[in-house]
Parts: C-alpha cells; sequence; structure tokens
C-alpha cells in the first residue's frame, strides 16, 4: 500500500475523497469536500493505532458467533404481493418497477 | 388506579390481569402523555393512536374471554424508526425513506403484535443509527427529560426518552456499538443489548450486520426481562439467530442476587478520559456490591482499547455495503439531477444518495468505501477483524476469573445539543465503554446508578455476561438495582424534573 518516506499513510487527499464520494455513488458538493476531507484524515490518524497491535498469526474474526450455513426445507411460502412489493416505489408500470435508462446514451 | 403512566410494565400487566384496568384506558393515558410533553422531548417521529387503541381494545376483549396472548398482553410499547412496521412509517431517521411504509414486519415488531403489545408509535434516532445523540436525525434531536438543552444519548435517544419521560412504558432499541445502553445511561432507565443473536435481526434495517442487536428499553431491569422474553429467541429468518431457548430471564430478575457473585472491573474502562461524577459513582456501586456480598476484583483486557478504532473501520465498512441498497429504484426517495435530460439510473442514483444522506451517513460510507478499497482493505478491514479477535480472547481470558465485567456505561453525563456535533471524533468516544460488547457479541445492561456532583445528571453502570448467559445480566442487575434504589428511596427517575410540556 502507499506510504510516504516516513512509511506513514499519506493524509487522505480532497481529490480522494471525491473519488470515493462516486465510488460510493454519492454527489458531494464543493463545501462537503472542502469539509470531510480533514475530518476524515483526522478520524483515520486516531484508528491508525490498530495497525501496531494484531500480528501476522491472528486469525481474523468476522463474526462474533462461529457460524456454519444455515438451511431449512424448501418449501414454497407466501411472499409479499406484486402489489405490496410496489407500493413504495418512485415509479411502476405494469407491475414492475420503472427506472431510469440503464445504458449510455450512444448504446 | 394512580397515574397510568408512572406504573412499571409489570404493575401493569398484573392490573390488566386483574380485570382493575383496560388497556384502552392504559394506551390513551400513554397517548395523552405524549400529547402533552412530546413537543417539548420529541422521541416520536410518528404516533400510531388509532392503531395502538385498536388493538388495546382487542386485547381488552381477550382478556375479558379470560385469556391473554402474553405476560405483556395489552402493555403498550414505543419502537425505535430502525424496524420495519407494516402499515406504520418507518423512516430510520432519514430523508431518504421519508414515507416509506413497509409491507412486512420486522420479527421483533411481529412477536409484539402476537402478544398484544399496541404499538404507541416510532421513535426518533440517529440517522441509520449513526450516532450517540440523536442530533443526526433527519427529523431533528430529541432531548433529555432531565434537562431538555442536552442530548438523550443515541442512536436510540428517542427510545430512552419516551421511557425516562413516561410516554411509554416500554421501547425497543437496537445497539450496534451502545446505542441501547448509552441512551439509558444518559437518561436514568434501563436498557439491555442481548448476546448477539439472541433477539432477531430480521426486518432491522442494517447498519453493522455483524454488530447489530436489538434489545428491551425499560425503567426497571424486571419490566426489560419480560420484554426481552417476548421478543428472544431463535428465527429462521435471521441466519445469525442462536439456535437456543431463551434462558430464563424474568425469573433471574426476579431471584436478584450479589453474594457469592465474582465481579469484574475492567481496568481499561474507568479512569481517564471518564467524568470525574461518573467515575465517583461508579466506584460507589461497587462497594455497594461487595457489601452485598460479590467478591469483587480487578481485569485487565489490555486490548479495549483498540476496541474504538476497530469498530470504526468494521462499522463503516458494513454500513459501506448495506447502505448501497438506497439506489433510488425500488422504494425511498428519487431525485432526478439538475440539468441532466434523460439522466442514467446512475447519474439518479448519485442525485438521490446526495440529497437524502445526512453529513454523518456521508461520512461514514466514505469512510467504509475507503477501508474496503484494494491497497488498504488488509491494512485497515483486515487488522481491524484481528483486534475483534483479540477483543474476544479478552472476554474469554476475564470470564474464567469473574461472572461478570462491570464499568461506566458512558464516559460522560449528557452533553449539551450541539456541543460535539461537528467533531465527529468526540462523538465516536461516547462508546468507548460499550463498543467492545459488540465486537465480540457478548450481552450487556446499563442501569442508573446515580447522578454525577458537578452536573446532577444520571450515570449509567454497565454489567457484562459471557455470550448467552444473558440472565447474568438480570440476577446482577436487578440486584445492584435494588441496592441503588434502596439508597435513595426510590427509583432514580423520580429524582428528574416534571415536564411541564405545551410546546406542541
Amino acid at each position: 500500500m502507499p506510504t510516504d518516506a516516513h512509511g506513514h499513510d499519506p493524509a487522505i487527499t480532497r481529490d480522494e475523497v471525491a473519488h470515493l464520494a462516486h465510488l460510493a455513488r454519492i454527489d458531494l458538493t464543493e463545501a462537503e469536500l472542502d469539509h470531510l476531507a480533514p475530518q476524515l484524515a483526522e478520524i483515520l490518524d486516531s484508528i491508525a493505532s490498530i495497525r501496531e497491535v494484531a500480528a501476522d498469526d491472528i486469525p481474523p474474526t468476522s463474526h462474533s458467533v462461529p457460524l456454519t450455513n444455515v438451511f431449512r426445507a424448501d418449501e414454497v411460502r407466501p411472499g409479499l404481493s406484486a402489489a405490496d412489493a410496489l407500493a413504495g416505489a418512485p415509479e411502476c408500470e405494469q407491475q414492475r418497477f420503472r427506472v431510469p435508462r440503464i445504458l449510455g446514451e450512444e448504446a | 388506579m394512580g397515574d397510568l403512566t408512572r406504573m412499571s410494565a409489570a404493575d401493569l400487566a398484573d392490573a390488566l390481569g386483574r380485570g382493575e384496568v383496560s388497556s384502552a384506558d392504559i394506551t390513551q393515558a400513554h397517548l395523552d402523555r405524549i400529547a402533552a410533553v412530546d413537543g417539548d422531548v420529541h422521541a416520536f417521529l410518528h404516533v400510531n393512536a388509532e392503531g395502538a387503541l385498536a388493538v388495546a381494545r382487542e386485547s381488552d376483549a381477550r382478556r375479558s374471554a379470560g385469556e391473554s396472548r402474553s405476560a405483556l398482553d395489552g402493555v403498550p410499547i414505543a419502537v425505535k424508526d430502525v424496524m420495519a412496521t407494516r402499515g406504520i412509517p418507518t423512516t430510520c431517521g432519514s430523508r431518504i425513506l421519508e414515507g416509506w411504509v413497509p409491507p412486512y414486519d420486522a420479527t421483533v415488531v411481529a412477536r409484539l403484535r402476537a402478544a398484544g403489545l399496541p404499538i404507541l408509535g416510532k421513535t426518533n434516532m440517529d440517522e441509520f443509527a449513526m450516532g450517540s445523540s440523536t442530533e443526526h436525525s433527519a427529523w431533528g434531536p430529541s432531548h433529555n427529560p432531565w434537562d431538555l438543552e442536552r442530548i438523550p444519548g443515541g442512536s436510540g435517544g428517542g427510545s430512552s426518552a419516551a421511557v425516562a419521560a413516561y410516554e411509554a412504558p416500554l421501547a425497543i432499541g437496537t445497539d450496534t456499538g451502545g446505542s441501547i445502553r448509552q441512551p439509558a445511561a444518559v437518561t436514568g432507565t434501563i436498557g439491555v443489548k442481548p448476546t448477539y443473536g439472541g433477539v432477531s435481526r430480521y426486518g432491522v434495517i442494517a447498519l453493522a450486520s455483524s454488530l447489530d442487536q436489538p434489545g428491551p428499553c425499560a425503567r426497571s431491569v424486571l419490566d426489560a426481562a419480560l420484554l426481552h422474553e417476548v421478543i428472544g429467541g431463535h428465527d429462521p429468518l435471521d441466519s445469525t439467530s442462536i439456535d437456543l431457548p431463551v434462558p430464563p430471564l424474568v425469573e433471574a430478575a426476579r431471584s436478584g442476587d450479589l453474594s457469592g457473585v465474582r465481579v469484574g472491573v475492567v481496568t481499561e474502562l474507568g479512569g481517564e478520559g471518564y467524568q470525574e461524577g461518573v467515575r465517583a459513582r461508579f466506584d460507589e456501586s461497587v462497594e455497594l456490591m461487595v457489601k452485598a456480598g460479590a467478591d469483587v476484583v480487578e481485569v485487565s483486557c489490555p486490548h479495549f482499547r483498540y476496541g474504538l478504532g476497530a469498530y470504526y473501520l468494521i462499522l463503516p465498512s458494513e454500513a459501506s455495503s448495506n447502505l448501497a441498497k438506497f439506489d433510488a429504484m425500488r422504494y425511498g426517495l428519487r431525485v432526478l439531477p439538475d440539468g441532466v435530460d434523460a439522466p442514467s439510473a446512475e447519474q439518479v442514483m448519485t442525485a438521490t444518495r446526495a440529497a437524502g444522506f445526512g453529513d454523518e451517513v456521508k461520512r461514514r460510507i466514505i469512510l467504509g468505501t475507503y477501508a474496503l478499497s484494494s491497497g488498504y482493505y488488509d491494512a485497515y478491514y483486515g487488522q481491524a477483524q484481528k483486534v475483534r479477535t483479540l477483543i474476544s480472547r479478552d472476554f474469554a481470558a476475564a470470564f474464567e476469573q469473574v461472572d461478570v465485567l462491570v464499568s461506566p456505561t458512558a464516559p460522560t453525563t449528557a452533553f449539551k445539543i450541539g456541543e460535539k456535533l461537528d467533531d465527529p471524533l468526540a462523538m465516536y468516544l461516547n462508546d468507548i465503554a460499550t463498543i467492545p460488547a459488540n465486537l465480540a457479541g457478548v450481552p450487556g445492561i446499563s442501569i442508573p446508578n446515580g447522578l454525577a456532583a458537578e452536573d446532577g445528571l444520571p450515570t449509567g453502570l454497565q454489567i457484562l455476561a459471557p455470550a448467552t448467559a444473558d440472565d447474568r445480566l438480570y440476577r446482577v442487575g436487578a440486584a445492584a438495582e435494588a441496592l441503588l434504589n434502596a439508597s435513595w428511596g426510590g427509583p432514580l427517575l423520580a429524582q428528574a424534573p416534571e415536564l411541564v410540556g405545551g410546546r406542541a
């Protein structure tokens, strides 16, 4: 991973925050970017200590309760009706969700 | 019968059982109380008056016919707005879900309905449960009944405030890093985070799926146990639900006992960073337990100090993934970007999330997206998961020496609204003592243990037990509660100022 000459992460930059916002599909304003970038850098700095504690031989825990796959009988059960499922839709048509175009203009 | 809103859920249930009062009267009394004081407290985002009264009348008909569906049949309850409630608006404190009426019930809600509890309404919360004050609610903060200028904790501050202001005898909360226990501590009420998997997450709008856990909010340990037994137990709809019987919690709460109990004081959850009055009340509570026959030792959990860092990587990572479902396509808000002809789905999604999410949600989604990015995953998320292992090992070692662990629930009493709103790090520190339990999945309770001398505001005592030993919380918690109430000559909440009401 990228580090500076002292082996530390460079502080998260405004451009990086803009890129992350794009990945997360959130349109941030210029003011939000100005505000968020230093805050995120400060938060990351405060949690950096965890990178020093855990050695390679420590297994990760994804989940506090040990889990195995959970199965159930494959039986038909009632589900939501189409009307119920569509009740909260921003737009629907012919018992389907109506969505904006998903292809590029040229497609 | 005196003021029905001042009675415990257990006493209300007994009075209903004896036919001395109707659920309709109890429910109406609480709706009247909400109408009188919620303009000031703002615990509720939605009041379900007609629905609650209809359920109350059904309960009364059952009771008249000599039937009841549960110990709490007819006792009304408030539900945190994180729970899907069929036919009742659910916003999770967010604009992105404004006006959404879920087509299904969360399992917790289904169990409340099956047990005959009228749902008074939905309580305020930090947006998507991200916060410790309710100030991140899109609908404005709730106010602490002890001092309306102060926060009632968070994220479940609506539930804690509702119970503390006698607007509801019981409430449902969810606890991902302390969102049931910390609000309980700062409002002088009881909050329990059950063992992870002890209460179903089905229908709870997910924040961090490996940490989230619903649980009871109440004004007494016994009331919390009664509610916990109604909502707890295995649910096939939640694949992380524990397939074991719920331990006898009500029995444990009724047989509170500290004699011979081995109690560990966690070295790392106290001292520097904890308000003086919080420390003083905690030390007193420990002395009280010693006098009652508990065997108290100090226990070190050296990795707890890395808990906050691990939590603020794991939580945003899981949240950024969970909140990806708010895409403006199937339900919730849809905003079209300005000045774009025939916008694409991606442009609509991006504009909708910008308009629909608040500052803290954006902050955590970006942080989680960063922590999960290629090149950073091992250094952040991977390391945080290892710290989680170390914290679980600390708990395991501690519970070899003691039956329960204790600490202050929160490092400070309720702070002023606005004080920490734009200082995320200061806000995150509120959860420093509650987070380790979520990372390890162990259960915890907060009970009121006094008022801090410097500000006269409530402090909380946290008791933690090993996974699936939730009954210990109730046995030890009820014993400590009885000792503390005896020392005050009544419950702490009786010392809260009367709400005048009127700011409708």
